[in-house]
């Protein structure tokens, strides 16, 4: 039996068409996935995200634990709601999952992980908390989760709430999130829009979906949710990086805390392949001749070869994008193998789309 | 419910076929277009080449996947819609019309007899379902 979250019904009333998501029966989009996108790009749009896993941390020895798991450093969160991007690792420094973990208040953090990787992550996280006295980890199954997102976003979600909260939302800066009760507000997401995460009761999701809806948000899929995050330059967990690549190859490097002597799982690692030095790059991709850039095409560089591995098309740009792992020093042109005829593709910058607008211009003119 | 015009041929892979003169149009189902989901690139055959029943001929690509299209019939390719190399969306709002996708001159008009009628093809489909 598929996993369904507590918006299920409400997908299946807003005309979705469902997909098996690691388990999960989720909308993939309500009609058109490239409506959906530009309604994120231009508007306002909201996604089922109560599938990805929340786990609160908390107790005298959660940031020690945190700072001990995670390879970015949860000691640079210093104020009440800030949130941090970090992969979790093994020793050898391979990916085990990306998150982001919100400090909520002193000695207590939410970490957000994903749903594919539930359960190995659960069983990882419980693994290295064995070590720590005082320490309690909570796995918070009952929480859903919606993201609203886009330009209109922030101010639409805005009106849902009482007028002390509208007060604390309006004022909260970028990767900050703030707690009402039940119910816990940041201004995240995975689009690269302006927006908020909101993470309410499984019990009072449908509402919540429900009210977004009369505000003008468009319900949008995870087909909508791939384009806008590969737009956005985001990695995508199992595709982009997984537990036998390093954050230096995924284009992660940015992520890692490397200062000071702190010891987390897989700094070693990272330190050694640093030394040795870093053989592939992750780059971005514009695909210039016709067609559309697939995961797993191979990348043809006069330094050898390459592999994309998020590719699609992008609705803003109207061309087909992708993310790849070339040979280090891979630039210009090169060229990518489609049903054995190969395609001309520019090394761009990522991201390739930011707030709406192409980052284009200049990404290819420096390069 | 995904529309099966009552006047076409199918193939069990989702392209459609009318016959008209002997000249055989084809475009993929109402159903294919759904399946995809937003078409964003159509590869179609060039024209003047001959083709055989059951050749892949071609791909449509929508954001998600990409997908070989198949002739299901034989004969020279003598027109294609040139409108879908700039708006291959033509497919999603409109398979049955403006999305048609090539046109054949029939080297055996009793190929046609083989394809599935509509209720075939929508009996085809359910049990995908």
């Amino acid at each position: 039996m598929a996993n369904k979250t507590p918006l299920y019904q409400c997908h299946l009333d807003a005309g979705a068409r469902m997909v098996d998501f690691a388990g999960w029966d989720m909308p993939i989009n309500y009609g058109s996935q490239i409506a959906e996108h530009e309604a994120v790009r231009t508007a306002a749009g909201v996604f089922d995200v109560s599938h990805m896993t929340v786990v609160d941390v908390s107790g005298g020895a959660a940031q020690a634990f945190l700072r001990h798991l995670l390879a970015n450093d949860v000691a640079r969160l210093r104020q009440a709601g800030k949130a941090l991007y970090s992969c979790m690792l093994n020793p050898e420094g391979g990916v085990i999952d990306d998150l982001i973990v919100y400090l909520l208040r002193d000695n207590h953090y939410r970490v957000v992980i994903n749903s594919a990787t539930r359960a190995k992550d659960l069983a990882w996280i419980d693994r290295q908390a064995r070590d720590f006295m005082d320490l309690e980890t909570h796995f918070r199954d009952q929480l859903a989760m919606l993201a609203v997102q886009g330009p209109e976003a922030r101010e639409r979600a805005r009106g849902l709430f009482e007028d002390y909260q509208q007060q604390a939302l309006a004022q909260l800066s970028r990767f900050q999130g703030v707690e009402f009760d039940d119910c816990f507000v940041a201004r995240t997401g995975y689009t690269g829009e302006d927006g908020y995460e909101i993470m309410v009761p499984a019990a009072s999701a449908a509402d919540w979906w429900n009210r977004l809806l009369a505000a003008g948000v468009a319900p949008c899929g995870l087909g909508a949710r791939d384009t806008l995050r590969l737009e956005a330059g985001m990695n995508l967990y199992g595709v982009d990086m997984d537990e036998t690549t390093s954050p230096w190859v995924a284009g992660l490097g940015w992520t890692l805390a490397l200062d000071g002597e702190r010891d987390f799982i897989g700094r070693t690692a990272l330190l050694e392949q640093r030394a040795a030095g870093i053989k592939q790059t992750f780059v971005g991709l514009l695909l210039l001749d016709k067609g559309v850039l697939r995961n797993h095409l191979r990348v043809v560089t006069p330094l050898g070869d390459g592999e994309i591995t998020s590719g699609s098309y992008s609705p803003t740009l109207q061309r087909s994008i992708a993310m790849a792992r070339l040979p280090a020093g891979a630039e210009g042109i090169v060229e990518v193998e489609v049903r054995n005829k190969l395609l001309k593709a520019e090394i761009v910058k990522l991201p390739f789309v930011r707030e709406g607008k192409s980052m284009l211009t200049n990404g290819s003119k420096d390069s | 419910m995904s529309d099966v015009p009552s006047e076409l041929k199918f193939l069990s892979s989702h392209e459609w076929v009318l016959v008209e003169d002997n000249i055989a149009t084809i475009g993929i189902s109402d159903h294919a277009q759904e399946l995809l989901g937003d078409l964003v690139y159509v590869e179609l055959p060039e024209v003047g080449s001959v083709i055989a029943a059951g050749d892949s001929v071609g791909v449509v690509e929508s954001v998600k996947a990409a997908s070989d299209t198949y002739a299901p019939v034989s004969g020279e390719v003598v027109e294609i819609n040139e409108a879908l190399e700039g708006a291959p969306d033509k497919i999603n709002n409109d398979p049955y019309g403006d999305g048609w996708m090539y046109k054949v001159a029939l080297e055996d008009p009793e190929e046609v007899e083989d394809l599935l009628d509509a209720d075939a093809y929508a009996e085809s489909i359910e049990d995908e379902d």
